[in-house]
């Protein structure tokens, strides 16, 4: 071990990691692939393979639009709880309790069955210019995912605005600084800063949250393989290849969350 | 004003809806609790289960060989990495396409596989590896002296758990653990989707008998709430206790 640690070049530690076990657990992988590429069944791929793209396009884009628009929540929800007045601070409070307390597929099925059966009973919601839209899944998913990913996110905003040092906060007073301008400068940066760990994890989790929309009709990658099943009757082959499809997205997401904290630079004041 | 209140109440919930909630027959109160009952059931067996799988995965990782260490680490990865979701699916139909071809092995006739048992076992397994990986911290934790000496002593592996190890890791364990709870309370709403009879799976069945779908959702979303602002109460409690004695947290926070 201690050579590898004195001798940290990229080969060095490559070869350290690269031990004569793991050779033989690595060439085992590759035979369980191998062995499932050609006595599995994966006829069924050509046909499905534009449906899966777009499942896997609406799965990323259910991501990004709701773990924004959470986080944009999630920000005056933290800054509220963590210094705001108490009329402001205490409902904010209660909605992230609310939130983190119930589980996220009931809160989608009281939004989608609960709004949706009751919507159609106002005529002028039926005739407004949003009821195409609403008579269609993906607001109530994307409403349901916002709503969940703000609450946990203001959770941790609150800990984040609360932790920064306080004497950063003075000194932006001193210099004159407005409010505002302290708030967007110093103390937003350095809470989001703080909160990024913890973001980047929780965003692995809003990713794992997606598949649930499958249950109110929306099309993700998760019911394209539901789909295969009930169609073709291959229960295994469409739920490994889902299961890789998650695995490929959480990695490409932990390492650009990698590559965004290590940008900002490690030490504050 | 009374009655405009009630006019919306009636429009929101439907019609007299909160008699739906009645513990006698017209009223679907008695599904409700059972369903609450079943999921506090699964959520303590899947998380009984993930603990003893922690326990073991955690010794592996710390003390294994390296090719036990190296199969931990894809079992705490691969777990973490793909949705829940998906496991059950998995695991769901796979556990009982095995026991099956086991019992058909056997010459015995296949079985229907028990919805809240897979549960626990499945939520278990995913249970487990989060669990590993909160005791592997919480054992690292310990002042390692302690367990120098008490194999300085000659303890046992068996009796160096019980009497230092698992006692020593609980006050760094517990608010790991407790949050892998307040998890395993709200998953059992998954199970939903293999059609166990858990609370959120019932409270469908029932809104879509009846229509009143707010009525049921809010009921059930009041029953989630209180078991986890009760376990979020008990934790506290126990937390204090086994911390007793230690400094107290200087968290930033």
């Amino acid at each position: 071990m201690v050579e590898i640690v004195l001798n940290s070049t990229r080969r060095a530690r490559v070869l350290g990691w690269l031990q004569p076990h793991r050779v033989v657990l690595i060439v085992i992988a590759l035979a369980i692939v191998l062995a499932c590429a050609f006595f599995l069944r994966w006829d069924w791929l050509p046909k499905y393979a534009g449906l899966a793209a777009q499942g896997i396009w609406r799965t990323i884009w259910l991501l990004v639009v709701t773990s924004a628009l959470g986080l944009a929540l999630a920000i005056p929800l933290g800054l509220w709880q963590a210094a705001g007045p108490r009329w402001l601070g205490i409902p904010a409070k209660m909605f992230c309790t609310i939130i983190r307390g119930t589980p996220l597929l009931l809160q989608l099925w009281l939004l989608y069955f609960g709004l949706g059966s009751l919507f159609p009973q106002y005529p002028w919601i039926r005739q407004s210019f949003l009821w195409p839209y609403l008579r269609d899944a993906w607001p109530y998913a994307v409403l349901s995912l916002t709503i969940s990913y703000a609450g946990y996110e203001g959770e941790v905003m609150r800990g984040a605005f609360a932790g920064v040092p306080r004497g950063q906060l003075e000194a932006a007073r001193a210099f004159g600084m407005s409010r505002a301008k302290m708030f967007r400068r110093i103390w937003l940066p350095q809470a989001l800063h703080r909160a990024l760990p913890t973001l980047a994890g929780e965003t692995v989790l809003q990713l794992q949250a997606t598949p649930l929309v499958a249950t109110i009709t929306m099309v993700d990658i998760y019911s394209v393989a539901s789909r295969v099943r009930q169609e073709t009757f291959i229960t295994y082959e469409p739920l490994l290849l889902l299961a890789v499809v998650y695995l490929v997205i959480t990695g490409i997401l932990v390492f650009g969350f990698r590559k965004l904290e290590a940008r900002i630079p490690k030490r504050l004041g | 004003m009374g009655s405009d209140l009630n006019d919306i109440l009636v429009s929101l919930f439907g019609s007299s809806t909160l008699e739906l909630l009645a513990l006698d027959p017209p009223g679907r109160g008695t599904f409700l609790l059972w369903g609450f009952v079943n999921s506090i059931g699964i959520a303590l067996g899947a998380f009984g289960l993930g603990v003893v799988i922690g326990i073991g995965g955690a010794y592996g990782k710390l003390y294994g060989g390296p090719i036990l260490r190296d199969l931990l680490e894809v079992y705490t990865t691969l777990l973490r990495a793909v949705p829940g979701l998906v496991w059950i699916l998995l695991l769901y139909f796979a556990g009982s396409d095995l026991v099956n071809q086991v019992l058909t092995a056997f010459n015995r006739p296949a079985i229907d596989i028990n919805g809240i048992a897979a549960g626990i076992v499945v939520l278990g397994l995913v249970q487990g590896a989060y669990s590993t990986e909160v005791l592997r911290g919480a054992i690292l934790a310990i002042p390692q002296g302690q367990i120098e000496a008490a194999r300085a002593y000659g303890m046992s592996p068996g009796l160096l758990l019980r009497r230092i190890t698992l006692p020593a890791m609980l006050p760094f364990a517990i608010p790991g653990l407790a949050n892998l709870w307040l998890i395993a309370t709200k998953d059992t709403a998954l199970l939903a989707i293999v059609g166990v009879n858990e609370l959120t799976q019932v409270t469908r069945t029932a809104g879509g008998a009846t229509k009143a779908y707010f009525t049921f959702f809010i009921a059930a979303g009041a029953m989630y709430l209180a078991l986890t602002l009760v376990s979020e109460f008990v934790l506290a409690r126990l937390e204090r206790r086994v911390r007793r004695g230690m400094p107290a947290m200087t968290g930033g926070h």
